[in-house]
């Protein structure tokens, strides 16, 4: 038993808050196995399968835990050599994320550094930890993200950074639920429903990556969960996790974050980095407002492109539009600013915009890309949300 | 599963032994028949065999000896059904003899029924800690056991690994015992009367103390311990303690539309807190022992509670798990 302990590398145990799950009941497995209590270890297991025969990693637990009564195990899933060994290896990848997650879950002082803001209307916001295989779902707190659940999940074969069709990768960026498709709407491939991404979106589009599809969906019902590498590029949960969480996503509002490693930061150091931006944005709407077109067009970087026009035919068009307007009001209102991961300093800011003058009002959703240049923030892209 | 032959072995030399011990003066007069009859089983001639030892128990039904040497008689002819039942009944008239269970666990391995092999060898280890075979036995169960849980993990075809295993089982078992029992009578022969076999070394002074009150007893006591656990599991029902009425059901219980076992446990918990009272009663029970630790009990059942009022007739399957008597499997009617 020796190998098995060391295989799973004890770390402190963590006590579970919340109701246990059947990733808790695996966990209390490995604790009793690390507390050499194997008979008690076989017991929890049992009631594992009990609960859920489809949790094939469960079994994966149960024949070692079986198997170190007949004989010394040589490896955690001490399964006979003539098995196709890959299959092992993402039960054993599985178990390792599931119990990392456990054990490392983000202290209360730690926050996603993608989340500066959301909206009031937004009540959640998930980000995804490519690396540990793990969809973190924050409630907006008045206006601070504040953890409430976290679940495993598959993500691409091939891993992350898609770029291409068919490239089984998942996508890193920032997206949000577009569409909720209901179970009875779906083979049994996709489980318990589906919640298709709005991959590729605007900066996926401008550095040209292609593809589409890429939905959170359940698991097909003869298996609890998949191994942590394994789908064509979606994120996958277990059918009961799907169902929790599609009760709180809302279409076309709920962001879906998807980050290689997230990186953590505390609350003090996100609002610094929120003030900044948010001062950047007002100053951008003030500086509309006045129609003194060089100023506002001083917040537009060179390297700006909008769904149709680069930076030069964005300038000389709003020269042109300000030059006729005796009056223009600008109203900023439902911010968020999420930051995008992978990229330096680059923040995904929605809103809806109510824009007055003579001759033209309207009110539309917008997305700007704002990205820090040489300490200063600058628009990168602006177009209809 | 090479160790499964191991307790045949076994079975033929010191089992035998250990009855020897106890029922010394039995009957003299079929002590004959007895012995003629090992003699032919030993030699092969399992037919004769059975011959003389059905003349034996004709004189003495209840005599463990012969029926033990009938169960393994049977196994050798392959009428495991036959055999089962004898060792079955052997473990109910003296539930502190280790080498019953063993046996049934061999039956039930050869048939794929690993689960229920090791309860019956961990069974066995309890009446009997130091017994060897039985741990040996075990071993090979639980690889046994792994290997299945294995194939569940990586959804191989685990009934045709099964179905393998247990016909290379059968032509072991068929072959084994024309070489075998030879060497192994000679052993048990001779140590015989006064220096019993490191097995049965501390069995004995334990066995003839459970002989005497062998056969009627064991099984009134496990009707009562039934009985109780079922009025337990309708009192708590009645009390609306859905923790300790949940807590009567087995781990592996068959859940009635084969939902999972969490999805289940929350309707009962729902429904059952939702009803303002409920009453249950039970009437005349009935519970047959299927062995020292399955039991099937039918009664008629009485259910009121402020919403719903119904008498049916309902058969709760039991098992006993650690010393304790679980239900496993539900039914209405009969």
């Amino acid at each position: 038993m020796k190998r098995f302990a060391l295989a799973l590398a004890a770390a402190a145990l963590c006590a579970a808050a919340h109701a246990a799950t059947p990733e808790d009941k695996l966990s209390a497995v490995f604790e009793a196995i690390e507390a050499n209590q194997l008979d008690v270890a076989l017991k929890r297991v049992d009631a594992l399968i009990a609960g859920y025969p489809n949790f094939r990693l469960a079994y994966l637990v149960r024949g070692d835990l079986l198997l170190a009564r007949a004989r010394p195990l040589e490896t955690f899933g001490n399964v006979v050599k003539t098995v196709p060994q890959e299959r092992i290896e993402g039960l054993r990848e599985e178990a390792l994320a599931r119990l990392r997650a456990q054990r490392e879950r983000p202290g209360e002082d730690l926050l996603p550094r993608y989340v500066l803001q959301l909206n009031p209307e937004q009540k959640y916001a998930l980000v995804v930890d490519s690396h540990r295989s793990r969809l973190y779902v924050y409630a907006n707190d008045g206006g601070k993200p504040r953890l409430i659940a976290d679940y495993y999940v598959t993500l691409g074969k091939n891993g992350i950074e898609k770029t291409r069709e068919g490239d089984q990768k998942t996508p890193i960026g920032v997206y949000y639920v577009t569409a909720n498709l209901p179970r009875k709407k779906l083979t049994d491939f996709y489980g318990a429903g589906a919640f298709p991404i709005n991959y590729p979106n605007e900066w996926d589009r401008r550095q040209g990556r292609d593809g589409h599809g890429i939905w959170l969906h359940g698991v097909p019902s003869n298996v609890y969960s998949r191994p942590p590498r394994a789908s064509d590029g979606c994120i996958v949960l277990a059918n009961p996790d799907l169902v929790s969480l599609g009760r709180q996503l809302q279409i076309g509002l709920t962001p879906v974050i998807i980050a290689d490693q997230v990186e953590w930061s505390d609350a003090k150091a996100l609002e610094a980095e929120r003030a900044s931006l948010a001062a950047a944005l007002e100053q951008w709407r003030a500086d509309w407002q006045s129609r003194d077109t060089e100023r506002y067009l001083e917040h537009y970087s060179q390297r700006f492109s909008s769904p149709d026009q680069d930076y030069a035919s964005w300038a000389a068009h709003k020269r042109k539009v300000n030059a006729g307007k005796a009056w223009i009001k600008v109203g900023v209102a439902r911010v968020s600013m999420l930051r995008y991961p992978r990229e330096r300093d680059v923040v995904v800011v929605t809103f809806v915009q109510d824009y007055r003058s003579n001759g033209l009002s309207n009110v539309m959703k917008k997305r700007q890309y704002w990205a820090k240049e040489a300490g200063a923030w600058k628009i990168i892209y602006e177009g209809p949300a | 599963m090479q160790n499964l032959n191991a307790p045949r072995e076994w079975l033929r030399g010191s089992a035998i032994l250990a009855f020897a011990f106890i029922l010394g003066a039995a009957s003299v007069a079929r002590a004959d028949d007895l012995q003629e009859a090992q003699q032919l089983f030993k030699s092969g001639q399992t037919q004769q065999a059975l011959e003389r030892v059905n003349r034996a128990l004709a004189a003495n039904p209840r005599e463990p000896q012969a029926r033990f040497l009938k169960g393994l008689i049977y196994t050798e002819q392959g009428k495991q059904q036959e055999a089962t039942e004898i060792f079955t009944k052997l473990t109910q008239d003296y539930p502190n003899l280790p080498e019953p269970y063993n046996n049934l666990a061999v039956i039930y391995a050869s048939q794929g029924q690993y689960d229920k092999a090791r309860t019956a060898l961990e069974q066995s280890i309890r009446t009997h800690p130091s017994y060897a075979t039985a741990y040996e036995n075990l071993g090979d169960v639980y690889a046994k056991l792994a290997s299945q849980a294995y194939g569940k993990a990586l959804q191989l075809d685990a009934s045709n690994s099964g179905a393998q295993n247990k016909l290379s089982l059968v032509r072991e078992l068929v072959r084994e015992p024309a070489q075998k029992p030879v060497a192994a009578a000679p052993v048990a022969k001779e140590s015989a009367p006064k220096e019993p076999a490191p097995a049965a070394k501390e069995p004995p002074a334990q066995v003839a103390a459970a002989a005497p009150k062998a056969p009627e007893k064991p099984a009134a006591e496990g009707n009562a311990e039934v009985l109780q656990a079922v009025n337990g599991w309708a009192e708590a029902w009645a009390k609306q303690d859905v923790d300790a009425y949940l807590g009567h059901y087995a781990k592996d219980f068959k859940t009635p539309g084969g939902e999972p076992r969490e999805a289940w446990e929350k309707t009962r918990r729902e429904r059952i807190s939702a009803a303002k009272s409920i009453q249950v009663a039970i009437d005349s029970p009935k519970v047959t022992m299927r062995s020292p630790d399955q039991a099937s009990v039918s009664f008629r059942q009485t259910y009121q509670s402020d919403k719903l009022k119904s008498q049916n007739r309902k058969t709760l399957e039991l098992v006993k798990a650690d010393g304790q008597w679980l239900i496993r499997e539900e039914k209405a009617g009969k």
